[in-house]
């Protein structure tokens, strides 16, 4: 019995569900030499904005008990480069699912950044980060509340014809709202979650390990936290949802599906093992036959 | 970049707080290229970056400093006990910079990866003189193993206990020796001096907290004057020129 792992998302196929999460994976080029890349279900690219960023001072990584902070503050070569020179030379390479990652600090700089890569061919799907906890002015304003989720994702809507996933923030006290907010504002899909705001100390210096001092936090303790939030959205909306935090293991993917996921991101454990993705699809079918699952398409949401 | 097993053969303290780690590959054949690899120890989520200071196929030689509760549990670790590396990392020292005579400049746990371009250098057939700082008679190590390479070794520590008392500027100005590139590794402070001090081109090994160690999470950035540079990938060698103090 061959195992099918294909999962359809927004109408667009992808040969298995594991996507390497914005972020974690740089522009997928960085990994070209390493691994084949066809391997992987789909890439989300390093969050972009309109204009190049240099970033946040170092240190921008903190180790912790089970993950790890950073802070690297959207280092990206702005959206212009990404659309006329990293998506060409990954679409060289690869043939997979590619989604890119928008950041903005304005309803206005997401929405010419996602008309900019709604506009590129070797993009397929596009992920506005709303969420992002490291930017002083940007993201987080966004994802913290239900009328600017919705606003931007309206904004955002009104001129892409790609399918539009709101990556939504974790840091909030009511994550269904939110979620609901975007899909009547036409999101065609939602991931979450991004990063857990959190801070370490140097005891000996008496100072944050982090340079911007807070950072977000991911990694394998966040996994139960995530796919509560996973399962509560999808069970309250009807668009897809990429499921994503702490994922690390075939096991952990199967979870995430079970509790509602289409697809699922790994983030954090890329940058402790870059080659985590390719590891874990090949453990799924292994995982599948254990389970008795032929598709894996049909235990999405089965729990 | 690759992954790989290795079997701890030694792991036994060089000088106060530094450990030499010899490693043996899981494949005879395989000759570890870069400049460091990434550690994975067991019960930590990151990988710790540590500099190759001599390879051999099959075999690696690294020195690390005990810094913190990763490299603790790694000072732990039994002869005989696996070790999860990730290979082939970072652009290191351009051995074909030099033209005649090299002058390298280490201090302290900066040392190590300088023995492996005096090597280098050596099998080039270059003139090699190395300036190697530490702070006190304590921490002085690999000095016996740059004497077999090098046709000057000077040293220097802060409390004059070994060699010139001072910094390695203290050594460079009691040998003045004759060079046309230089090579840097050790604390930011020793090397961002020793860039002021030596006229002619030069390079140095930066360091910086890193996340995956492979160029892609980008947590190692910092900006020189071509623009933001991976000290990870990028690096961790970077011109005289090129580095923004």
């Amino acid at each position: 019995m061959v195992n099918d792992l294909s999962v359809d998302l927004c109408g667009i196929r992808l040969w298995n569900p594991v996507i390497p999460a914005s972020g974690t994976f740089g522009f997928g080029l960085e990994l070209a030499d390493s691994m084949d890349l066809n391997d992987l279900g789909g890439i989300s690219l390093k969050g972009t904005t309109r204009e190049a960023r240099f970033g946040n001072p170092t240190p921008r990584i903190a180790e912790c008990e089970g993950g790890m902070i950073n802070s690297v503050g959207l280092q990206n070569p702005g959206i212009d480069v990404l659309v006329n020179d990293k998506v060409p030379a990954l679409r060289k390479v690869y043939d997979g699912c590619v989604i890119a990652n928008i950041s903005g600090f304005s309803v206005d700089e997401y929405r010419e950044c996602c008309a900019k890569a709604d506009a590129c061919e070797g993009i397929d799907i596009i992920e506005v980060n709303v969420s992002c906890p490291n930017v002083h002015q940007g993201g987080m304003a966004f994802g913290t509340s239900a009328a600017s989720a919705a606003e931007v994702t309206a904004a955002v809507k009104a001129v892409c014809r790609k399918p539009v996933f709101l990556k939504l923030s974790p840091n909030v006290t009511d994550i269904v709202s939110i979620a609901r907010a975007c899909e009547d504002a036409g999101a065609d899909g939602l991931t979450l979650v991004n990063t857990f705001l959190g801070m370490r100390i140097d005891i000996a210096r008496r100072k944050p390990v982090i340079a911007n001092k807070m950072g977000g936090f991911s990694g394998r303790a966040v996994f139960p936290i995530a796919l509560r939030m996973v399962y509560q959205v999808a069970h309250a909306c009807r668009i897809p949802v990429m499921g994503c935090g702490g994922v690390a293991s075939a096991r952990d993917v199967v979870e995430m599906m079970m509790a509602g996921a289409t697809a699922v991101q790994v983030g954090a454990e890329n940058i402790r093992n870059p080659f985590a993705c390719p590891e874990i699809i090949a453990e799924l079918p292994v995982l599948m036959d254990e389970l008795g699952i032929n598709t894996l398409q049909e235990i999405i949401g089965t729990v | 970049m690759e992954k790989r097993r290795y079997t701890i053969l030694s792991n036994t303290p060089v000088a106060a707080g530094a450990y030499r780690l010899d490693l043996l590959a899981d494949n005879s054949e395989f000759v570890p290229e870069g400049e460091f690899v990434d550690v994975s120890v067991p019960g930590f989520f990151l990988r710790r970056p540590l500099s190759i200071c001599d390879c051999h196929p099959g075999y690696l030689t690294l020195v690390y400093k005990v810094v913190g509760q990763g490299t603790e549990a790694l000072s732990d670790m039994p002869e005989g006990s696996e070790l999860e590396v990730l290979t082939g990392l970072g652009r290191g020292f351009d051995p074909e910079a030099c033209r005649e005579r090299a002058l390298l400049v280490g201090g302290g746990l900066g040392v190590p990866p300088l023995l492996l371009l005096a090597k280098r250098l050596k099998a080039r057939g270059k003139h090699v003189t190395a300036v190697l700082g530490f702070n006190t008679a304590d921490d002085v190590l690999l000095v016996k193993q740059f004497r077999h390479v090098c046709d000057i070794v000077a040293v220097s520590t802060v409390d004059g206990s070994v060699g010139v008392k001072g910094f390695v500027t203290d050594a460079i100005l009691a040998i003045r020796p004759t060079f046309d590139y230089f090579y840097t590794c050790g604390p930011t402070v020793m090397m961002k001096v020793v860039c002021q001090a030596l006229e002619g081109p030069g390079e140095m090994s930066l360091e910086e907290r890193m996340g995956c160690g492979a160029g892609f999470c980008y947590g190692c950035s910092i900006q020189t004057i071509n623009g933001p540079r991976r000290v990870c990938k990028d690096g961790p060698v970077f011109k005289k020129e090129e580095v923004l103090w």
